[in-house]
């Protein structure tokens, strides 16, 4: 016997045919559930001499995001990030960002570069009107200088001057106790070097007016051999020592400086010692390193904050980095912001941000605010303290005056023309 | 510019010795990284442009054997064996196929080794930057020679590179392998044609310029931080000394490497905005006045 197929529709085409009904109507469902995702850009630094800084913003960003998703995400979406590697070129930076926005449709970004690519992320940011979050740049002038000033910018970074206020009136307090008056200074040539020990010797000097810097040396940024340099300020014979190298860089110098007892010689200000990456990897740490604290499990010394680190490290087996808290506070800030403008739209995001207070373990009083002026993370737990060569590195942390940084900076401001 | 400081320098004794010792320090590990750069290129004709990563492998090399036996000589004798061995198979298998051919087909090879290798030690040792540490019997309090400050570890670093440039120079002027490897380098063919192996002899000088570089990464391990591309910094200022030395020369390298280390070192205290200009300043001139470099030999 043998089968005829009758004309007309057979049952194998109906059975497509419908498939295809099912899923033309079932089209909108996923769409809406894609739309329920909000994806969030992220230009960072993942390789070259500083990945491990963008790594650890990666990570800052992810473990809040995790507890963000898990507890509902951004206004009942789920936050997707969408994570690329500007290899810390400013122009990569630049296309990166832009790519995220216009191609792979984020609807926000967080700009975890270094200083450098920030600046021209927040061009883009300018251009696309599109929420922006800077994580890891400290230099001032991004939101203090008005012509720089978008409604879409904000920034969850530590800031320069911030830094140098505490540090200048921290070493004044120490001058003027221990008799120092002859100083030297030792930063890398850059921009930051250049910034960044101009601000501190300036607070340093106006409240320490007796202090004379008798010796400035500026090696390349990245070099291995700091003989020279060390040789150098041991003939000047200071009788204490600024420095703001910072990494691999700073680990170095301390290496060598060691060997020429320096740090039996004179009081050192290393504003990027306390920082983990640098303290477990010196082997032979001098004890007595004055330092600004960039992240510390222990201050402040709150539960959260101990937990936060212990979380952290638990999960990706290191301490955290200066820009991991502040990568995480940027998350938690859009988390808070999302909650009280019942939204994940930028420009209510945005609105919402403005003078936003929020719990937090990086706060000094427990609390950080997004101040609502210029859009600039303040209330961070800022301070100085002398090092030791084991956990908990730096046992006794003296805190800044957030009213004596926020009158400071306020004339600073005034000073540069930006008021 | 601070002359003042500078000329005061030169007047103390304990400055003369200070200075004096960092420069050597900082000349003598370039010379370590330099010299296995000249043979190579005297005997090899190739610019060993990933040069600078054994120097880096040395110092990886040299911090694992130190936290693994805590022995500071066999972490040195790792850092060089471990680099000798990773020369010979980078020549023999890559370096050897773009003999003769054109310069950018061997400077493309280098360089993609440069990335390569750089990759490779992130993938073993991570991204971020490490530290040897000083082992014990160093950490002492430096030495006071006629008032100036010497740290006894630095004393050990400059005998050891010493040593080596005596051996080595003496290797090449008075041994039968000195005199064959000198004899491949004027004319390879008829030293193949008189039944020698040059392929070993090739092999085995990029080995001993591989050891080299990773001896001064070894001892440099110590005071230096260790990152990927580490190697880089160190390629440039070695590409300096044999320029100023002349390509090809053992004590051009000496010479040179000395000169940019007391260059560093003095330039640092009388033009401290100005010590790295001091060192290209002086190449030009030499280039000017020499264009061979100041013990290098009029090419054929």
């Amino acid at each position: 016997m043998t089968r005829t197929r009758k004309p007309g529709i057979s049952r194998r085409s109906t059975l497509a045919l419908m498939g295809a009904g099912a899923v033309t109507f079932a089209a909108p469902w996923v769409a809406r559930a894609q739309a329920k995702t909000i994806k969030v850009g992220m230009p960072t630094i993942l390789s070259g001499r500083v990945a491990q800084l963008g790594t650890s913003s990666r990570n800052g960003v992810m473990l809040e995001v995790e507890k963000v998703n898990a507890a509902g995400g951004l206004a009942g979406r789920q936050i997707e990030m969408v994570i690329r590697d500007s290899k810390g070129q400013p122009q990569e930076a630049a296309r990166v960002a832009r790519e995220l926005v216009n191609t792979d449709g984020c609807e926000l970004l967080i700009d975890a570069e270094a200083s450098s690519g920030a600046f021209a992320v927040h061009e883009v940011a300018r251009d696309l009107g599109v929420l922006c979050i800077h994580t890891n740049s400290e230099t001032s002038a991004l939101t203090a200088d008005p012509k720089q000033h978008i409604p879409n910018a904000f920034r969850t970074a530590r800031q320069g001057v911030h830094d140098s206020i505490v540090g200048g009136s921290y070493a004044a307090a120490i001058s003027k106790a221990k008799g120092l008056k002859k100083w030297a200074t030792c930063a890398p040539d850059y921009a930051y070097g250049r910034d960044t020990t101009g601000e501190f010797t300036l607070y340093l000097k106006r409240f320490a007016p007796d202090v004379e810097i008798i010796s400035e040396s500026w090696p390349k940024l990245f070099q291995p051999d700091y003989t020279e340099v060390v040789t150098k300020i041991l003939q000047a014979k200071p009788q204490a020592l600024y420095s703001c190298l910072w990494g691999g860089d700073l680990t170095s110098y301390i290496d060598q400086a060691n060997i020429y007892a320096l740090f039996t010689q004179m009081e050192v200000f290393a504003v990027n010692m306390a920082d983990y990456t640098a303290l477990t990897v010196v082997k032979n740490l001098p004890k007595g390193i004055h330092s600004g604290n960039r992240y510390i499990k222990t201050y402040p010394a709150t539960a959260e904050n101990a937990a936060w680190g212990d979380a952290y490290k638990a999960k990706y087996n290191e301490y955290p980095t200066n820009w991991s808290w502040e990568n995480a506070t940027a998350i938690m800030l859009l988390a808070e912001a999302s909650k009280k403008a019942n939204s994940a739209d930028g420009k209510k995001l945005a609105e919402a941000l403005r003078g936003l207070k929020i719990k937090s373990p990086f706060g000094a009083d427990g609390t950080v605010t997004m101040r609502a002026e210029d859009q600039t993370l303040i209330g961070y737990a800022i301070g100085w303290g002398t090092t030791i060569p084991q956990e908990p590195y730096v046992p006794e942390v003296k805190p800044g005056d957030w009213k004596t940084i926020l009158e400071l900076e306020a004339e600073w401001k005034k000073s540069k023309g930006y008021t | 510019m601070d002359l003042d400081t500078l000329t005061g320098c030169l007047a103390s004794s304990a400055c003369l010795v200070t200075q004096t010792t960092s420069g050597f320090i900082i000349g003598m590990l370039l010379f370590l990284v330099a010299v296995g750069l000249t043979l190579i290129f005297g005997v090899l004709k190739v610019v060993n442009f990933s040069h600078g990563a054994f120097y880096m492998f040395g110092a990886y090399f040299a911090m694992t054997a130190y936290q693994l036996t805590g022995s500071f000589a066999l972490a040195m004798l790792c850092g060089a064996a471990g680099t000798a061995l990773l020369g010979l198979i980078f020549e023999r298998v890559f370096m050897s196929r773009v003999y003769g051919r054109d310069v950018l087909m061997q400077v493309l090879v280098c360089y993609a080794f440069v990335l390569i290798f750089d990759d490779v030690v992130r993938m073993i040792w991570g991204p971020e930057f490490k530290s040897m540490g000083m082992p014990a019997a160093f950490q002492v309090p430096p030495l006071f020679i006629a008032g100036g400050v010497v740290p006894p570890y630095y004393l050990l670093l400059i005998s050891v590179a010493l040593l080596a440039a005596i051996i080595l120079g003496l290797g090449l002027s008075r041994t039968r392998i000195g005199k064959v490897i000198r004899a491949a380098a004027h004319n390879p063919g008829m030293v193949s044609a008189l039944g020698i192996n040059t392929g070993l002899i090739y092999g085995g000088v990029f080995a001993l310029g591989g050891m080299l570089a990773g001896l001064a990464g070894a001892l440099a391990a110590p005071v230096r931080s260790l990152t990927p591309g580490m190697g880089f910094s160190v390629l440039i200022e070695s590409f300096i000394v044999t320029v100023i030395g002349g390509m090809g020369s053992i004590l051009g390298a000496l010479i040179g490497a000395l000169l940019i280390g007391m260059i560093r070192s003095f330039g640092s205290l009388g033009f401290p905005l100005f010590t790295e200009g001091l060192m290209y300043l002086f190449m030009v001139i030499v280039l000017v006045s020499r264009p061979t470099g100041l013990f290098g030999k009029e090419v054929a």
